[in-house]
């Protein structure tokens, strides 16, 4: 059953067609990935579904509600995380407090005045989740100290902290070593084997392919593929909408 | 380094308390006066603009609002003329503060410059319509009950008051930086949008903490009023009000708990003792901008963190020249 669906999204930014009657479903549970040429729409289908953007046509649905035209807060209180493609921490906030800004979710923002910043639990709680990502070590330190990676691997960490249904992860891999690909790898599958559902944008083929049940491919704003790795990786209309090229040259990457 | 600024906060209460004891001369209690009056508003101003990065530049709107709250409710009421004019000083806050919501509703929708603007227009919306409107007594101004203290003595209540205010100021500043509306503030100054999106009410966050802001000032501008005896929309709603607890709270130390305090101690104090010495109430200005040069070429970030970075710098450094020291000398011993 599909625990996150799009349904004819479009979305222009004026005479720019970013998005044009795209569909897509995430069954519960798996880990989609979502593929495409730069520009094609991953990121603004990203943003229709968190409520960044707001769709011109379409729905978007989360388990049986319809979720088109909710702001951001609203989409993550319903369990939907998300990660930036540049990532986004509070630079001037200790790691800790990153961790902290995301556990407020549940309560009235007056009851925010009276409360303390953290109760011990959920200090525990997002310490935890630090040391599962591999930073619990740098919690006191100021955010914008970090590395590249190491921003990578708090962003995972604060979106986890409401303990989100499904998780939409912008470029995980983008600009960071292998090893470190790797530990974000291991740690999507040690996330899903819990229950939690992915939708993934890469550009890192290996990446996608290795880790991914469904792959959807985009192009020019609207899903032009979707299916197992393998075939996705065998039909010929994705290498022509990566490369453009005719047949002859498709056959040829095809062969090689 | 924490049991130090513990001292230095004590420290600094304990001198403010006992100024007008030591210092009895009427002209420099009332300098003390204005002083505290302006180290309780940029401080409150900080508590919002500092956190959230929103930098408002309308805040005589608060300031005029409470001193007319003052001045009309005392001449309509026939209050008695003494202490207990004190007590419409809240009036004037919470009178500010309800004020401040619409304008926030309409000013927060924009950001940065934008807001900056906006809040500015809507400053100058409030001076005419001040100035213009009868009740306000126009350009001639409202004159309060006089209060007949004995001249010696006159000062010494309203420097108390103030300095109540100057610690609720503080007091509310430091519970809101530990709150968790407090760090939903420093996550909103950080990235709004990124905030939003880990299920920050941004613009709840946005507006309550604008209006609260507004109180103290409010509070603070009807003080002012009672303490002159007689205002002006022209003074009290005044653009030179709101530069100038944006520009102290910069010059201390934007977002930090004592620099709006301190900046707000330094520039006013100095400002009010430069007016007195040389009865030449612009030189100031001159003063003013050569040390804002200076500050923003050595200190952009202000007074406090540029001390505190100083410190934690030079702690760091004798720590690290210490575990050098102890290495050699290991390295020498085996």
């Amino acid at each position: 059953m599909a625990i996150l669906s799009v349904s004819g999204v479009s979305r222009a930014f004026g005479g720019v067609q970013a998005l044009q009657g795209c569909s897509l479903e995430v069954a519960e549970g798996s880990i989609a990935g979502l593929i495409g040429p730069n520009g094609s729409g991953k990121t603004t289908l990203f943003n229709v579904v968190t409520g960044y953007v707001q769709a011109d046509q379409g729905a978007v649905r989360f388990r049986d509600e319809d979720i088109t035209g909710l702001k951001p807060n609203q989409v993550f209180a319903r369990g939907i995380g998300r990660t930036f493609q540049l990532t986004r921490i509070f630079e001037r906030l200790s790691v800790l407090e990153n961790m902290l800004v995301a556990t407020q979710r549940r309560e009235g923002w007056l009851r925010g005045l009276t409360r303390s910043k953290s109760s011990p639990e959920e200090v525990a709680t997002a310490l935890e989740l630090l040391d599962f990502v591999g930073i619990a070590g740098l919690a006191e330190l100021q955010a914008g100290a970090l590395s590249y990676g190491q921003r990578k691997l708090l962003e995972l960490a604060y979106v986890l902290v409401a303990d989100p249904q499904v998780i939409l992860l912008d470029e995980p891999a983008g600009g960071v070593n292998l090893t470190l690909i790797n530990r974000i790898a291991e740690k999507i599958r040690a996330l899903n084997a819990q229950g939690k559902t992915f939708l993934i944008v890469e550009h890192n083929m290996e990446f996608v392919m290795s880790l991914c049940d469904r792959v959807t491919v985009m192009h020019q704003g609207c899903n032009l593929v979707s299916g197992t790795p393998d075939e996705v990786r065998r039909d010929p209309r994705v290498l022509d909408a990566y490369l453009g090229g005719g047949d002859d040259e498709l056959e040829e990457v095809a062969g090689g | 380094m924490r049991l130090w600024s513990r001292a230095a906060w004590a420290l600094g209460l304990v001198a403010l308390a006992l100024f007008p004891v030591v210092v009895t001369n009427p002209a420099y209690v009332a300098i003390g006066v204005f002083t505290l009056i302006y180290m309780s508003c940029a401080s409150s101003w900080n508590m919002f603009s500092g956190y959230t990065g929103y930098i408002a530049l309308g805040s005589a709107v608060s300031y005029g609002v409470g001193a007319y709250t003052m001045a009309l409710v005392s001449i309509h009421a026939n209050m008695a003329p003494g202490a207990s004019m004190f007590w419409l000083a809240p009036l004037g806050g919470l009178l500010a503060s309800l004020v401040a919501l619409p304008i926030g509703a309409i000013a927060l929708r924009v950001r940065r410059h934008t807001f900056v603007v906006i809040t500015i227009a809507i400053f100058f919306v409030f001076q005419l319509t001040a100035i213009n409107v009868g009740f306000t007594g126009s350009t001639s101004g409202l004159i309060l009950p006089f209060i007949s203290w004995n001249e010696s003595y006159y000062n010494v209540p309203f420097y108390y008051v103030a300095l109540g205010l100057v610690i609720f100021a503080t007091a509310l500043s430091a519970l809101v930086r530990r709150s968790r509306f407090g760090l939903q503030m420093l996550a909103i100054r950080d990235d709004e949008d990124r905030a939003l999106g880990l299920g920050v009410r941004t613009t709840a966050v946005k507006l309550t903490g604008f209006a609260l802001a507004q109180f103290t000032i409010g509070m603070a501008g009807a003080l002012y009023a009672m303490f002159v005896g007689q205002i002006f929309p022209q003074f009290v709603f005044d653009p030179l009000f709101d530069v100038s607890i944006a520009l102290m709270a910069f010059l201390g130390g934007l977002g930090t708990l004592a620099g709006p305090l301190l900046g707000a101690l330094i520039l006013e104090s100095f400002q009010q003792w430069l007016t007195l010495s040389f009865s030449n109430s612009s030189l100031y200005l001159i003063l003013f901008g050569a040390l804002f040069l200076l500050v923003i070429l050595f200190m952009p970030q202000g007074i406090v963190v540029f001390v505190r970075d100083r410190v934690t710098r030079r702690a760091a450094r004798e720590k690290a020249a210490v575990a050098a020291a102890e290495t050699t000398l290991a390295g020498s011993r085996a």
